[in-house]
């Protein structure tokens, strides 16, 4: 569970953040949805700390984020896993090297667990061996993002942050790595965020949705209750596209 | 107001690199790349300037320093003082602040827009003690020798220029050489290309790091880095001039 509470984060007087208050489950995909430039990106980044937050606190299942010291947040930030807007993957190391990269690090594993391992995650985001040696110039974006998936997931952190996991993937695969999310939060119980503004992935995996507009909270509820939401904002959102009318 | 701002950070960025290590295990495997990188891909670069230099001060004293009062050997021994002192240590590193700094500031600054930084954060890592410490090793081990190459050649490119001119004997040139020589020249300019290299290492790695925006800032990034660094080098030469021949 991450709790939120009263969150203010600004950039030299422009205030993006405007005190939000929220809760994410464990065990669920709770999603952050919101039209570019609200403040998805920074929201995200307040919470695992990339950005230091204004005012408020963040509670990663009672432990005070924002109170924490440096040494203290890097121990927590080893149950933490994350895949960047861009994917972020180390342009210097192969796509193997990549996902073992904190195996390495911080584990006592052997060469063979280590291998066994990456090639397990990769699998899962349907990475083909073929890839494993390749670095990351050498693959489409959507492989890139499904490979920091895989890093992100390496380790089975209890908290997992998705920064748009599918803008730049066909539907098809876009669903795949949805729904492989999904799975692997319930696997882990782990306590999942994900922003997004793909109303597809709203429908299939938003268990608890999180709208936020002009970098406030604006509306929260489940998928279900989406489609009947009376907020005239979160309906032009929801309704951009006809095809999700018929639902109403 | 600036310049403070950035002497603050700048400090702070140090502490962050200084911090300890917890995984000593690829700690050496980066610092041997990074040897491999800044400085084995220096010397070729290194051995071509220095035989120019060398070449150039031996011309330049057969052309304006002869007459029949001043003894030939002076040739020689002007060459090897200018190398020792100032051309092999402080001209070279200006010239490894283009190479080496660009290269570093265009690498840091690049991973830190593409949010590459961040990913190690993220896992937990401080990605400045992570990124740079190797760096600052691998220059300061490397650059000592890259002062002697430089040196060597140096003194090769003049002998070769100067007699293959016809400007001075190679018994004459050699003889210059060997005359007089202080070996406490040659520590005075070993300790300064420590302090070069630490400018070279960690200047370009500061602008690198607190790169924000794309492409675009990351020339500019670069660029200050390269200017700020020469001008501290030269200011630092002042400095341990004064401070060492006192
Ligand atoms: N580092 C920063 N410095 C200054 N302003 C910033 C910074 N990062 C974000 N902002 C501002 O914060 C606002 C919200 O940006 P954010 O990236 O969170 O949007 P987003 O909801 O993630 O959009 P998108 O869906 O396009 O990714 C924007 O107006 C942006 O200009
Ligand atoms: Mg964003």
């Amino acid at each position: 569970m991450i709790r939120v509470e009263n969150l203010y984060k600004s950039f030299d007087n422009k205030t993006v953040l405007k005190n939000i208050s929220v809760e994410f489950e464990r065990g669920k995909t709770n999603l952050v949805i919101g039209r570019s430039g609200s403040g998805k990106t920074v929201l995200l980044k307040s919470i695992v700390g990339l950005f230091e937050v204004d005012r408020g606190n963040i509670y990663y299942d009672q432990r005070n984020f924002v109170k924490m010291k440096p040494k203290e947040r890097k121990n927590l930030r080893k149950e933490m896993g994350m895949v960047f807007q861009g994917g972020a993957l180390f342009d210097s190391l192969t796509v193997e090297q990549n996902v073992g990269f904190q195996l390495k690090l911080f584990t006592n594993k052997t060469k063979q667990e280590i291998a066994e391992r990456v090639s397990f995650c990769l699998d899962r985001v349907k990475i083909n061996k073929e890839f494993f040696k390749s670095f990351s110039s050498e693959i489409s974006g959507g492989m890139q993002k499904r490979v920091a998936i895989a890093r992100a997931i390496v380790l089975e952190p209890r908290y997992l942050f998705c920064d748009e996991p599918n803008s730049g993937l066909d539907p098809e695969t876009s669903l795949v790595i949805d729904n492989l999310i999904h799975e692997i939060t319930l696997d882990l119980n782990m306590t999942t965020i994900i922003n997004t503004h793909d109303m597809n992935s709203v429908m299939s995996i938003g268990e608890k949705v999180f709208f936020i507009r002009d970098g406030k909270l604006q509306w929260e509820g489940t998928k279900d209750e989406i489609m009947k939401a009376d907020d005239k904002h979160l309906q032009n959102f929801v309704f951009a596209n006809n095809m999700y009318k018929k639902y109403r | 107001m600036d310049f403070f701002f950035h002497v603050g950070r700048y400090f702070s960025f140090l502490g962050r690199v200084f911090s300890k290590t917890e995984r000593k295990k690829i700690f050496f495997r980066n610092v041997f790349q990074e040897i491999g990188t800044l400085g084995v891909n220096s010397v070729g670069l290194v051995i071509i300037m220095s035989i120019f230099m060398g070449a150039i001060i031996t011309l330049q004293m057969v052309y304006n320093l002869t007459s029949p009062f001043l003894p030939v050997f002076l040739i020689g021994l002007g060459n090897r003082e200018l190398l020792i002192l100032e051309f092999s240590s402080t001209i070279l590193s200006l010239l490894l602040a283009g190479k080496i700094g660009s290269n570093i500031t265009s690498e840091i600054g690049s991973m830190r827009v593409t949010e590459q930084i961040d990913s190690l954060e993220i896992m937990g890592i401080n990605s400045a003690e992570y990124l740079i410490f190797p760096k600052i090793i691998a220059i300061l081990f490397i650059f000592p020798f890259l002062y002697i190459l430089s040196v060597f050649f140096g003194l090769v490119g003049g002998l070769v220029v100067g007699t293959s001119f016809g400007a001075i004997s190679p018994t004459d040139y050699i003889n210059g050489l060997q005359h007089s020589f202080i070996p406490y020249h040659f520590s005075f300019s070993i300790i300064k290309m420590l302090f070069y290299g630490f400018l070279i290492a960690t200047i370009p790695s500061y602008y690198g790091y607190y790169v924000k925006g794309g492409a675009f800032d990351i020339g500019k990034a670069s660029m200050s880095a390269v200017v700020n660094t020469d001008i501290l080098i030269l200011v630092f030469d002042l400095i341990l001039t004064q401070i060492l021949f006192k």
